[in-house]
């Protein structure tokens, strides 16, 4: 058997003793193939970035995992600081949200795409001159002139091609990307997801693409996990998870999103996403579902395989949700 | 004549060389419901600062319930006035909430502010207003940091429906939220509609969104009016290149972002040329579209 080029296996993160002591992650298994492009949705508090962020070894501070994050069968959790920092830059890249905050505004546009080649010994000179082709691969206009610029001289959406340039930097196998158009115009949010996705596809990139948008992971992955309360609760195909939602969460959050081909009226899941601290026993999800049975709030459903989905749901079999 | 609760004629406001709002005109019924789109730079947040009086505009048109504003408000009691008629709610529930000060107290600050109340009187108002968007007793004690984002967007909009305006100006006002929760607001939001006759006006960049809670849509591109009708017919059969470019955003499975990135920029090089004229008055009545 091949190893795969991303596997997460029974990830579970809580934060040590103390005030803040609480669980994050429980038991989060997921895998990225080689030239792969898999999505993770989920609202807000249900752990989908800190998950993305364990891969680069970005746990929360004070916290402790247990589990396997493997890349390329190597395990980040245990691997030392000198190799970490030679994977973070060379194997694994991340898009973070927002460009304006994560982009040095005091350096230039330059130095912030070289920085990982200067570190890893590459010349100044030659440096420079693999930035400005990336900064042309990206779509960014005169590029020898961007080296020299700063960043309150971009507008967010160039801003984001500067940081998708800066993360091919290192070449990596596997691209992260944390919302990484949440802060743009739905324009400009096209346009760098077909920056993103051509890029993918020509250097046959895994890409672990984060979004609390749906459509948005439909449109672009070729598998979505949906998580909720620091739980996986659904991993199917994309056309498996729209035609045929296992899980009442997912099938509601497709019900939430307003449709532009659909006279359907959006429809609220009553109550509010909980983090994993704030869930009660058994499934994190009964207090909110219109499915739930007595039993759901005694026990956790663990993920189960049906018709090559994952879910974990006990009436999952009963259910099916158009 | 009818007399619309928001009328906006030829509204122009330039930031020094800049030109944001160009010529914008459309008008809303009572009750009705308008979206305003574009993207971030289309002139869509200036005009809705205008009409609340936090800018003003350098020529141009604003009449509410038939009173125009365009002038600056003189007298307290002018100001006041022009407040109680039109709302906002913004996009930010963690930054238009102030963090020290509780609920209830937010709610009532602008009953203390408006009307001459007891304050019996205006605790009733208060639990009236906060069980209208479904607040308890105790969220009403409570700080906003306690309260999740969708609760926080109930405050506000508590807080706008206060002064019982004609007009609610909804500036992104789903745009934080989740989505299980943004459609919980707006539930609440058609509810209201339904119930006091209030008029919206949506600024938004979301279609899909707009195609579910607006009766008429107004696409601004660069400043100007670029198409305006019925939400219905706007969404299905788009005039302008723009309008079109807007839908072909929306992300939905089989989605072509490198098509949209194309069009983009041919649509940018083509209106470099010639850019769109200012359109024609009172757009929103009927199918507008310019050239």
């Amino acid at each position: 058997m091949t190893t795969r080029l991303l596997e997460i296996e029974n990830l579970t993160v809580r934060l040590a003793a103390g005030k803040a002591a609480r669980p994050i992650l429980d038991g989060v298994s997921l895998h990225v193939e080689r030239g792969e492009a898999v999505g993770l949705v989920g609202e807000s508090g249900s752990g989908k970035s800190v998950t993305c962020r364990s891969v680069l070894g970005l746990l929360p501070e004070g916290s402790r995992a247990s589990g396997g994050v493997r890349v390329d069968g190597e395990d980040i959790l245990t691997m030392s600081s000198t190799r970490l920092r030679d994977l973070r830059r060379r194997g694994v890249s991340m898009i973070f949200q927002d460009p304006r905050a994560s982009i040095n505004p005091m350096r230039r546009i330059g130095d912030f795409v070289a920085e990982g080649m200067r570190a890893g010994g590459v010349p100044q000179k030659d440096a420079l001159k693999r930035a400005e082709e990336l900064l042309e691969s990206v779509g960014i206009r005169e590029p020898r002139a961007a080296l020299r610029r700063y960043p309150h001289e971009f507008s967010g959406g160039m801003l984001q091609r500067v940081m998708i340039a800066g993360a091919l930097a290192g070449g990596p196998r596997l691209l992260l990307a944390d919302e990484p158009t949440t802060a743009l115009d739905v324009t400009t949010q096209a346009e760098v997801v077909s920056i993103l996705t051509g890029l993918r596809a020509e250097r046959d990139m895994g890409m672990l693409f984060v979004t609390h948008d749906l459509e948005l992971a439909a449109a672009i992955c070729d598998r979505i996990y949906v998580m909720y309360a620091g739980r996986i609760v659904e991993a199917q195909s994309t056309e498996g998870l729209f035609s045929r939602p296992r899980h009442p969460y997912t099938s509601g959050l497709l019900a939430a999103t307003p449709r532009l081909e659909s006279d359907q009226p959006p429809h609220g899941v009553p109550g509010r996403p909980v983090s994993l601290a704030e869930a009660p026993s058994g499934c994190a999800f009964a207090a909110r579902c219109a499915h739930a049975r007595p039993g759901c709030t005694e026990h956790e459903p663990g993920p189960r395989e049906i018709d090559g989905a994952q879910v974990a749901c006990l009436r999952a079999e009963e259910l099916i949700h158009d | 004549m009818t007399e619309y609760a928001l009328e906006v004629e030829h509204l122009r406001k330039t930031f020094g060389e800049h030109v944001a709002v160009d010529g914008v005109s459309f008008a809303l019924r009572p009750g009705g419901s308008l979206a305003v789109v574009g993207e971030s730079g289309s002139g869509k947040t200036t005009t809705a600062r205008m009409l609340v009086g936090l800018e003003r505009p350098d020529s141009g048109r604003i009449r509410v319930a038939g009173r125009d504003r365009s002038n600056a408000a003189r007298g307290r009691a002018t100001r006041l006035a022009r407040a109680r008629e039109i709302q906002m709610v913004f996009q930010d529930p963690y930054l238009s909430l102030d963090p020290r000060v509780t609920v209830a107290a937010c709610v009532e600050e602008p009953l203390r502010l408006h009307f001459a109340m007891t304050p019996a009187e205006r605790r009733a108002r208060r639990d009236e207003l906060l069980a209208r968007v479904g607040l308890g007793e105790r969220e009403a004690d409570a700080l906003p940091r306690r309260l999740s984002g969708g609760q926080r967007q109930r405050v506000a909009i508590a807080r706008a429906l206060a002064t019982e305006p004609k007009v609610l100006i909804l500036d992104e006002a789903t745009a934080a939220l989740d989505v299980s929760i943004q459609a919980q607001i707006l539930d609440l939001l058609a509810e209201i509609r339904r119930d006091t006759g209030v008029g919206y006006l949506f600024v938004t960049h979301n279609l899909a969104l707009v195609r579910h809670v607006a009766d008429d849509i107004l696409v601004l591109y660069q400043g100007r009016v670029v198409e305006s009708g019925p939400t219905r017919d706007v969404l299905t059969a788009p005039e302008h290149p723009y309008t079109r470019l807007l839908l072909h955003s929306v992300p939905r499975p089989g989605w072509d972002p490198a098509g949209i990135a194309a069009d983009r920029r041919a649509l940018a090089t083509a209106l470099r040329k010639t850019p769109p004229a200012p359109a024609p008055d009172r757009a929103s009545e009927r199918r507008s579209v310019t050239p």
